[in-house]
């Protein structure tokens, strides 16, 4: 006879726990005791002992420039992802758009937001890099040289639009559910009322949104903060972000010293855990209006 | 008014993702001077290399996906039926991987698993396979158990469960001949993100020093000029059948429930 009653099982609760055995061993293995292993070389000196001394160490020009183009970059891309991709989504939304566009555009906000890393980089420099497709195309029929105009691919403007590319279509993807969620009454009441469509938004639309909206903010800057391919196949490995700096010190000990790396890796985990941190409570308060 | 701006916000969209997908055909097309050509892709496809790492991450993919649906089926089947006390726990870990960089959990396999630890996975070249294969798997683990969750929440996994045990299915019998074809949409989107995610991946197959496609890629990259567009068009029709074909089993799915 098996054990057929789940319900029977509250003195047993261990043979239960069994069930998840092979996950949490992965889990462990794969996962939490690597990144645990970041976390504590990060407070250990070369002999093992306690210290705070890697991330002391942290703060040198080289180090410092890096976390704030890092954090740069991410902000600003999180940012102009998170405006774009709202105007986008709210087009299709509310803009009276056909409703034909609506699924091949979340469908290719599907396609773009996995379309990152190397193969994006090529498609970036085929267009804008010295020889693009929009580089020679201004230039012959416009005279307008980008470069004069102090634009390269390969600089930290150059990584943000690329970097666009598929940070728009996840805000696409995470904000249209939400705004799939502002309930027709809700205007239908705030205009009985007398409210112009700029109070609905402001006084409206937006406190409901604005959880979602900050939350997935966070996420996109988690996203660029973490990317490497990208800029590495873009710019190789001198440009000074701090994804790249780790990649060349696990490959190459640039840093002349391990645990320094594991004091830089640990940066990383604190500012995107931080970021995730806004994003996983917010979304939880934003749920609770977009049943 | 209202329709203009945002018929401008769309169409400015598009042009802004249109632009590069017109720049690295065109550019992958002008390999021959003067006129266009598919040298570029000849000279891929006639490289080696290429099969090689293509091959290479595509084995990689498979047993990832493999060992994905192995792991969060009977996991998410498992919190479902005895442990949903659990869920909040396992939903958290399975998010992880989106909080920690790649090249995070990357450096601490390094670290934990070379020549000198307790497990040395790093030093052969099936272990680092292995390590790989893990690490891909955590990177897809919040996509996997997402879809998985979502696709057992549709189901009666209680009944069904009772239901199989009543006619005597033991527990393998009911994952995989009552849960499995029950979720079997949700752990195909679940297996064609994956394959996408695996295939052009990068950071963690350099960082191994493994053989893969991603790692092929910049190499080219960084000596090649016609080739890289070529390998990008290659990658963008990759990661767009994967998705199609995420939504084609959704569809197909959606038609035979209205049918049943």
């Amino acid at each position: 006879m098996r054990d057929t009653a789940p319900r029977a099982a509250r003195g047993r609760l261990p043979v239960e726990w069994l069930g998840i055995l092979p996950f949490v061993a992965f889990a462990l293995l794969f996962l939490i005791l690597p990144t645990m292993k970041i976390v504590f070389g990060a407070f250990q000196s070369g002999d093992g002992s306690f210290t705070f001394q890697n991330l002391i160490d942290l703060n040198t020009d080289s180090i410092r420039n890096a976390y704030w183009t890092s954090i740069k970059l991410s902000l600003v891309t999180a940012l102009l992802g998170c405006v774009v991709g709202f105007a986008m989504a709210a087009a299709v939304v509310f803009g009276g758009l056909p409703k034909a566009i609506r699924s091949p555009l979340l469908t290719f906000s599907g396609v773009a937001s996995n379309f990152a890393g190397v193969p994006l980089a090529f498609a970036f420099i085929a267009t804008l890099g010295p020889a693009g497709l929009v580089t020679i195309w201004l230039r012959t029929e416009f005279g307008i040289n980008l470069r004069a105009y102090g634009f390269n691919l390969l600089s930290f403007w150059g990584l943000v639009v690329t970097y666009l590319f598929f940070q728009i279509p996840l805000m696409i993807l995470i904000i249209t559910p939400a705004l799939d969620g502002l309930k027709r009454e809700w205007r239908e009441a705030a205009e009985v009322l007398g409210a112009t469509a700029g109070q609905y938004w402001r006084m409206v639309a937006f406190p409901i949104l604005f959880p979602s909206l900050l939350g997935t903010f966070a996420l996109l800057f988690a996203n660029a903060f973490g990317a490497v391919a990208t800029a590495f196949a873009l710019t190789g490995p001198q440009l000074n972000i701090v994804p790249i700096k780790l990649f060349a010190q696990i490959r190459g000990d640039v840093l002349g010293n391990p645990n320094l790396g594991y004091a830089l890796a640990f940066g990383m985990i604190v500012l995107t855990g931080l970021a995730n941190v806004i994003y996983i409570v917010l979304r939880t308060r934003s749920e609770r209006w977009l049943k | 008014m209202k329709r203009l701006v945002a018929w401008a916000a769309f169409i400015g969209g598009c042009l802004y993702f249109l632009l590069p997908l017109v720049g690295m055909t065109e550019f992958s097309l002008k390999m021959r001077r003067g006129e266009y050509s598919f040298d570029a892709y000849a000279r891929v496809f006639g490289d080696p290399r290429f099969w090689e790492t293509f091959g290479y991450s595509l084995t990689l993919a498979a047993a990832t996906i493999a060992f994905g649906v192995l792991l969060v089926v009977p996991t998410a089947y498992w919190v479902r039926l005895k442990l949903p006390q659990a869920r909040p726990v396992i939903e958290f870990i399975t998010l992880l991987p989106l909080v920690i960089p790649a090249i995070v959990i990357v450096f601490g396999y390094i670290r934990l698993y070379n020549t000198s630890s307790w497990l040395p996975l790093t030093g052969s070249a099936f272990g680092t396979d292995i390590l790989l294969t893990m690490g891909y798997a955590t990177l897809a683990l919040p996509y996997m158990y997402r879809a998985v969750d979502t696709g057992l929440r549709t189901i009666d996994v209680a009944t069904l469960t009772e239901a199989a045990q009543s006619l005597g299915a033991g527990w393998f019998t009911i994952l995989a001949r009552i849960i499995l074809p029950n979720v079997l949409v949700a752990v195909l989107s679940g297996a064609f993100l994956t394959l996408a995610i695996v295939i052009g991946e990068f950071t963690m197959a350099a960082l191994l020093n493994r053989p893969a496609f991603g790692p092929f890629m910049q190499l080219l990259g960084a000596n090649r000029a016609y080739e890289p567009p070529a390998l990008a068009v290659i990658a963008f029709a990759i990661t767009w059948g994967c998705m199609g074909l995420i939504q084609l089993v959704t569809r197909f799915s959606k038609h035979e429930r209205a049918k049943a």
